[in-house]
């Protein structure tokens, strides 16, 4: 394996997590709902996804588990927040802590524990090819997924009824009661689905990136998840682009440090978030396309009038 | 049955002329301690425009969305075809056939116009063939659209055009439409009033929800009036004089303005030289070389359809927005940097549009929001940095009698008031002032008509006392009423003001559309 194919490799394998955690998260803001609770959900993921990989003894389980440990943080979220209308912004935010806190306690009994690994699946034929060949078509399953991800709410949203539905109640909520689309329920389904995604992002964390649990494994991807989303102006190839640059600007940094380039780490540290605003800020300057994507009831309370 | 048949009507319709398509006994809704509609009745007919006409709060929107399956009734039926229906969703609504033309446009902005009404349709029609549809039945109808268009980038006269074919895709058999030509220029307004007829002839039923009079005496054949949650009366509006239809609806007679002698012209007190503005974001309209001047004694109104720049002139004039040091003058003083405050003390006032939210802030008390515009304009309300509550509660009383501003406990705070005594108080705070010069953005959106009234005769009356009026209004009767002179804004850039004898309202409408632009003259655009 030549040096570009390993960092191609751990370029993918940075960067899965924030795509997952930012699509699933993409389609819960272009419903109109703003969870701020991606890091609690991603936590609960990570720590549910080892603990039960652990016990059966498959990663597959563990990747179901994640996923539904993160749809059911999302539950209690669009409880509080679409049923009893509860600002989003405080509620997100407390998800986050009830995350982190809930996690912390439950992997107490796995610190430094080995973990189960998802093992990869080499695509015959493709996986042959020099160069890429390894890094993108002998990944684990859900570096495909996430891919897959991207295609499919890609093409829901912009190409199908139920994801103009979900763009329309992200656009105008009181307009798309009146139409008789059930907004609760909309809402409800991307809520359940940015949880699936942020849960499936944790627990790629623990059973592939390092299969391992550590207290706060996640480090923030969750908030660089959202702040990707709105730099991407709510459009998944946008998110693609900015997941991958921040995953490459990140390992191109670490093996920047590791040959002592003379710039201070701090500032080599920072380079992946730097890199990554400007380049979706500067694809993202025309004002009326990003007024047009940007969901216009994003975050505002829906009450039916009844 | 009281209403007239429409005159020969083709037999191309499903159903026949004048079967009663919904009827509405006993309608009753409760909200709170407020009872919206008590039991109200109404009976639609094919092929009839039938007015729904009363003052704001009559309880005319509620009855609507009770109709289109948006509210749900405390008592009374609603029959369909003879048959009792209970209508629980906008979506069965549109089942049986009955479609909605909403005031506020219920479209989605960021969507393209075949979205739009992909969404208003059931599932299983594709984008491609739905595009074709649009654009015949738009055709069709005289309503010509684009399918592709992305629905912020158009004007309010073609949005409304998308509700309709909206509506009419759906083959409708009832149409409610809520004040449909409040958007439009008389020359839209009429080409609407010739699709209406079309659906009718076709056997189609109308439920025309309208303020201005005159429009409803011309085009429908019945109407109901409504007042405090009651059906008051029914007639036929033809037989009707608009001053006999307002008193119906508001309940006695509403005054005429006294608008006294002209005074001669006085000096100007607020003029506009060349004043330009590049427009300050994606939805924003630039503003292009306007040149106007205000004297004192007279009311000069700008009239305009929505959304042609009103909005950032208001802005311009107040300074909330800036512009170049001469192209806004304050009895000749230049003011086109200068802040809102120092515009204020020169002896200037403004009230936006948006009474809640920009003319005043909705959880302070109506004391408070006093202050607000009036801490450096010599009241005293302000003493070494401290609010003088006593003065500012004195102010709030006076403001309170002199204007009738109604609330259900003292100094209320400025939510809880009704949007015509807010609007009563937005005005007077200024009007008290005395102030030399005033600028208005809508006075009387969504006013009724008593207090519509009294605003205009204190506009009226603060010209009179030498004072320079602007007046910015969507609202022609309202202007024909009140002003002095006439200008027309159209996407930004404004006609010369002329005399209002010598304004017809097909001019104004002529304007409106952005033809003969510029100086006066009736070269007519082809």
């Amino acid at each position: 394996m030549g040096a570009f194919e390993a960092i191609l490799l751990t370029v993918i394998t940075a960067a899965t997590p924030l795509l997952l955690a930012a699509i699933g998260e993409l389609v819960v803001e272009r419903s109109g709902v703003l969870n701020l609770g991606v890091e609690g959900m991603m936590i609960l993921g990570a720590v549910m996804g080892f603990a039960a990989a652990q016990a059966t003894g498959s990663p597959y389980v563990g990747v179901l588990c994640a996923m539904l440990a993160g749809m059911v943080l999302a539950l209690l979220f669009g409880f509080l927040t679409i049923h009893l209308v509860a600002n989003q912004v405080a509620t997100g935010l407390a998800l986050t802590l009830l995350g982190l806190g809930l996690a912390g306690m439950i992997g107490e009994a796995f610190v430094g524990r080995p973990g189960v690994k998802l093992q990869a699946i080499e695509i015959p034929v493709l996986s042959d090819l020099p160069v890429v060949g390894r890094a993108l078509f002998g990944q684990d399953l859900v570096v495909y997924v996430s891919l897959a991800l991207v295609a499919a709410v890609s093409y829901v949203l912009f190409r199908t009824r139920a994801g103009l539905i979900i763009r329309a109640v992200g656009d105008n909520h009181g307009s798309a009661h009146a139409l008789g689309v059930s907004v609760r329920k909309v809402r409800y389904l991307a809520v359940l689905f940015g949880g699936a995604c942020a849960g499936l992002a944790g627990g790629y964390l623990s059973l592939a990136y390092t299969p391992q649990w550590v207290e706060g494994m996640t480090a923030g991807r969750g908030w660089i998840a959202l702040a990707l989303v709105v730099f991407a102006t709510w459009r998944p190839l946008r998110v693609l682009a900015g997941a991958y640059l921040f995953g490459a600007v990140g390992i191109l940094q670490f093996h920047a440090q590791a040959h002592g380039v003379g710039v201070p780490s701090q500032l080599l540290a920072a380079l992946p978030y730097a890199a990554t605003i400007a380049v979706l800020v500067i694809i993202s300057r025309n004002r009326i396309l990003t007024r047009i994507n940007t969901p216009a009831c994003l975050g505002k309370p829906f009450v039916p009038d009844r | 049955m009281t209403a007239t048949t429409p005159t020969d009507p083709p037999a191309t319709g499903r159903e026949r002329q004048g079967e009663i398509l919904l009827e509405a006994r006993g309608i009753s809704k409760r909200f709170g301690e407020v009872l919206a509609n008590d039991t109200v009745s109404l009976t639609l007919r094919a092929g009839e425009i039938h007015a729904l006409l009363g003052e704001n709060g009559a309880g005319k929107s509620t009855l609507v969305k009770i109709l289109y399956g948006a509210l749900e009734p405390n008592g009374g039926t609603l029959h369909w075809q003879g048959r009792e229906v209970t209508i629980a969703s906008p979506a069965e609504a549109r089942q049986l056939g009955i479609g909605m033309v909403f005031q506020h446009f219920s479209l989605f902005e960021a969507l393209t116009v075949a979205e739009n009404i992909a969404l208003a349709l059931p599932k299983g029609t594709g984008m491609r063939e739905l595009s074709a549809r649009i654009r015949e039945v738009s055709r069709d109808y005289g309503l010509t659209l684009d399918p592709e268009a992305i629905v912020a980038d158009l004007p309010v006269g073609i949005r409304q055009r998308i509700e309709i074919v909206r509506c009419l895709l759906q083959e409708p058999r009832l149409i409610i439409m809520d004040e449909p030509t409040s958007v439009l220029t008389p020359q839209e307004a009429d080409q609407l009033f010739l699709t209406l007829e079309r659906l009718t002839s076709e056997g189609c039923a109308i439920l025309y929800i309208s303020h201005r009079l005159e429009e409803v005496k011309r085009i429908c054949h019945h109407a109901t009036v409504m007042r405090h949650g009651k059906v008051i009366a029914e007639c036929d509006p033809a037989q009707e004089t608009a001053a006999s239809l307002a008193r119906m609806m508001v309940g006695s007679a509403v005054h005429d303005l006294d608008r006294g002698p002209r005074p001669e012209a006085g000096a100007v007190r607020l003029e506009l030289r060349g004043l330009s503005a590049p427009a300050d974001g994606p939805f924003s309209v630039a503003i292009d070389n306007v040149d106007l001047k205000v004297r004192g004694g007279e009311i000069v109104a700008i009239a305009g359809i929505a959304g042609n720049g009103q909005g950032e002139l208001f802005n311009l004039l107040s300074g909330e927005r800036l512009s170049a040091p001469d192209a806004v003058q304050i009895d000749g003083q230049s003011a086109g940097r200068s802040s809102i405050t120092a515009r204020r003390r020169a002896g200037a006032a403004f009230v936006p549009e948006e009474r809640l939210g920009h003319g005043a802030v909705p959880g302070l008390r109506l004391s408070e929001n006093i202050v607000l515009t009036r801490h450096s304009t010599g009241d005293g309300l302000v003493r070494g940095g401290f609010v003088d509550r006593d003065r500012a509660g004195q102010l709030e009383q006076r403001l309170k009698n002199n204007f009738d501003v109604r609330m259900s406990h003292d100094d209320a705070e400025a939510r809880a008031l009704s949007g015509g005594n807010l609007q009563k108080f937005v005005i007077g705070r200024e009007l008290d002032r005395r102030p030399g010069v005033l600028v208005v953005n809508q006075p009387t959106w969504g006013v009724d008509a008593g207090a519509a009234a009294l605003i205009r005769q204190e506009l009226i009356d603060l010209s009179r006392q030498g004072s320079a009026v602007l007046v910015i209004s969507q609202d022609l009767d309202e202007i024909f009423e009140i002003a002095d002179r006439i200008a027309v804004i159209s996407r930004g850039r404004m006609s010369d003001a002329e005399p209002a004898e010598a304004m017809t309202r097909e001019r104004i409408g002529l304007l409106m559309g952005g033809m003969d632009e510029g100086q006066g003259g009736a070269t007519h655009a082809a």
